[in-house]
């Protein structure tokens, strides 16, 4: 259950989408979101459904992936669609009541939430796309670029993408340990899937406990490790240096004109 | 008796990533053996005995384990592992509890069983493994790293099993350390003679000393499951799969090819000098 962690999965491909330059697809990703909330007409959505599908499509990404992505979203959608359903105003197409509460359903309300539900899944596809397509090395690389004009006002953009990219590289690791102790104590009958939930949180000690030490164990080689090879001993270089070109200024065009579309599109 | 009846494994299923760990084993294992288990890196021995106590469930085939069908779906799972004891890889990591005797307890304290009972049985697991009373009011954490090994043993054994299952069990140990777990397993063969110890191990020598029977995995599948003398008489073949044999096994078939009269599945020490012995002396 813990290996079923998506977060930071990435994908193997050559599509474009894998080869933009890191930095400027969270540049991108960035815009692609505030865009994707400041949409209003339903046309304005439609080129942008259709934009993301063409995005998912040139990114050989398997579409199944990213629908188990929005999977645990789906109580959230629920939730918001019908809230928006019942509580916007507008005129009403049907009422009716329940129990002391008067309902109804208003042609706006519908709208509202059909047009929310289609936001949010955007949303959260379009920010997979980004994860899927950008190994977590490759990502960290492109936040610290995107923080070194910070470094001016002492932001240590190194340590900080250094840190998350351990703490990233270490979440697929810490799951598998989780899931051997796990394996380990229900063998010697460990039962944490009944009782309450105090009986259910004592009963993951056997478990927690291990996880910590081991994890503390795992920080203190890794930085023995590091010290052994001089980390931090002076200014590092990259094995591979990258750059943004045209790809990225084509990928940068195409955006800016779906989104000038789409935003003139709620105007009109 | 343990048996395995076509027995499927794939991890990944439907993922590129996809690994066929076990392919339609069919094996027995039978009462009140030393079984061991070997064969090289990603053959699928882990996996093997991960079924024996229903940890992880086969795709198709059936696992019976002294009568029970692990693979039913009405079986007790819980019951089922205190039959089943199973001791993990580097087991020290799962030690938890502020004492090494609250540790041991663990295990028989699920099973519901009284006071006296499992304070009886922490101290029977505790001499078998050779854990003194002093280190037992002790933190886990305080203890060496051999001793933290016999500890997570004998957590396990304190559940008192039917069957017994270890992987690697001495991984990771210095020599003094290796030979006392593979003397812990002869010693609680001699005591509960009817107890099947399944034990998975790299290292053909501790093989040769400890198990009677062999299980040979290679690429997912059973190639050989005999006595270990016959099994290490197929030294040929078990090089062929990247296995070594035990070095007596080597000197002995090629002092036999030199001519000597020394018989064959010669494997341990002992019988290699008596054999030794023999010849030297009528020639």
């Amino acid at each position: 259950m813990i290996k079923d962690i998506t977060i930071g999965q990435y994908i193997y491909g050559t599509s474009p989408l894998h080869k933009l330059e890191p930095w400027v697809k969270i540049v991108l990703t960035l815009v692609y979101a505030a865009v994707v909330l400041m949409l209003k007409a339903p046309a304005a959505y439609a080129v942008y459904f259709a934009f993301t599908a063409a995005a998912v499509l040139i990114s050989t990404v398997p579409v199944k992936m990213l629908l188990k992505g929005l999977k645990p979203l789906i109580w959230l959608f629920a939730f918001t669609s019908v809230f928006n359903l019942f509580l916007t105003p507008g005129e009403p197409l049907c009422s009716f009541r329940l129990g002391a509460l008067a309902v109804s359903i208003s042609r706006a309300g519908i709208k509202a939430s059909v047009l929310l539900a289609l936001r949010l899944t955007l949303l959260v596809m379009g920010t997979s796309l980004l994860t899927l397509t950008t190994s977590p090395l490759q990502l960290t690389d492109g936040i610290e670029k995107l923080l070194k004009p910070l470094a001016g006002i002492k932001v240590p953009a190194h340590e900080i993408a250094m840190m998350t990219s351990i703490a990233i590289r270490f979440i697929p690791t810490i799951g598998e340990e989780a899931d051997r102790l796990m394996k380990a104590q229900k063998a010697r009958g460990a039962d944490m899937e009944s009782g309450g939930i105090f009986k259910r949180a004592r009963a993951m000690t056997p478990i927690l406990i291990p996880l910590l030490t081991s994890a503390f164990r795992r920080a203190d080689e890794l930085a023995v490790a590091m010290d052994a090879r001089c980390y931090g001993g002076g200014k590092r270089t990259r094995m591979k240096v990258t750059h943004a070109g045209r790809r990225d200024a084509a990928a940068a065009a195409v955006l800016a004109a779906v989104s000038a579309a789409a935003l003139i599109a709620g105007i009109i | 008796m343990i048996i395995l009846e076509n027995v499927s494994y794939t991890y990944n299923r439907g993922r590129p990533d996809v690994c066929h760990a076990l392919h339609d084993v069919s094996l027995e294992i039978p009462d009140g053996s030393i079984t061991a288990v070997i064969g090289h890196t990603g053959s699928g021995k882990s996996t093997l005995i991960q079924l024996l106590n229903g940890i992880e469930k086969p795709d198709s085939g059936r696992v019976l384990v002294n009568g029970t069908e692990v693979t039913a779906k009405d079986t007790d799972m819980r019951a089922l592992r205190f039959r089943v004891g199973m001791v993990m890889q580097y087991p020290e990591y799962q030690l938890f509890e502020e004492t090494v005797e609250r540790d041991i307890a663990f295990g028989p304290g699920n099973m519901g069983l009284g006071e006296s009972e499992i304070k009886e049985r922490v101290f029977r697991a505790a001499e078998l493994v050779g854990l003194s009373g002093e280190e037992l009011k002790k933190s886990p954490f305080e203890l060496s790293g051999g001793q933290k090994r016999r500890a997570a043993i004998a957590g396990v054994i304190a559940m008192e099993p039917e069957v017994l299952v270890m992987d690697e069990p001495a991984a990771g140990l210095d020599p003094k350390g290796r030979s006392a777990v593979f003397e812990l397993i002869r010693t609680l063969h001699l005591k509960r003679p009817d107890m099947i110890i399944i034990f998975v191990s790299h290292s053909m020598e501790d093989v040769a000393a400890t198990a009677e029977r062999v299980i040979v995995m290679n690429n997912g599948s059973a190639v050989m499951n005999d006595e270990t003398g016959r099994v290490f008489s197929r030294g040929d073949e078990l090089k062929t799969i990247g296995l070594d044999v035990p070095q007596m096994a080597v000197l002995c078939s090629r002092l036999r090819k030199a001519g000597f009269n020394i018989p064959e599945g010669i494997y341990t020490v002992e019988a290699a000098v008596e054999n030794l012995k023999r010849v030297l002396i009528n020639d």
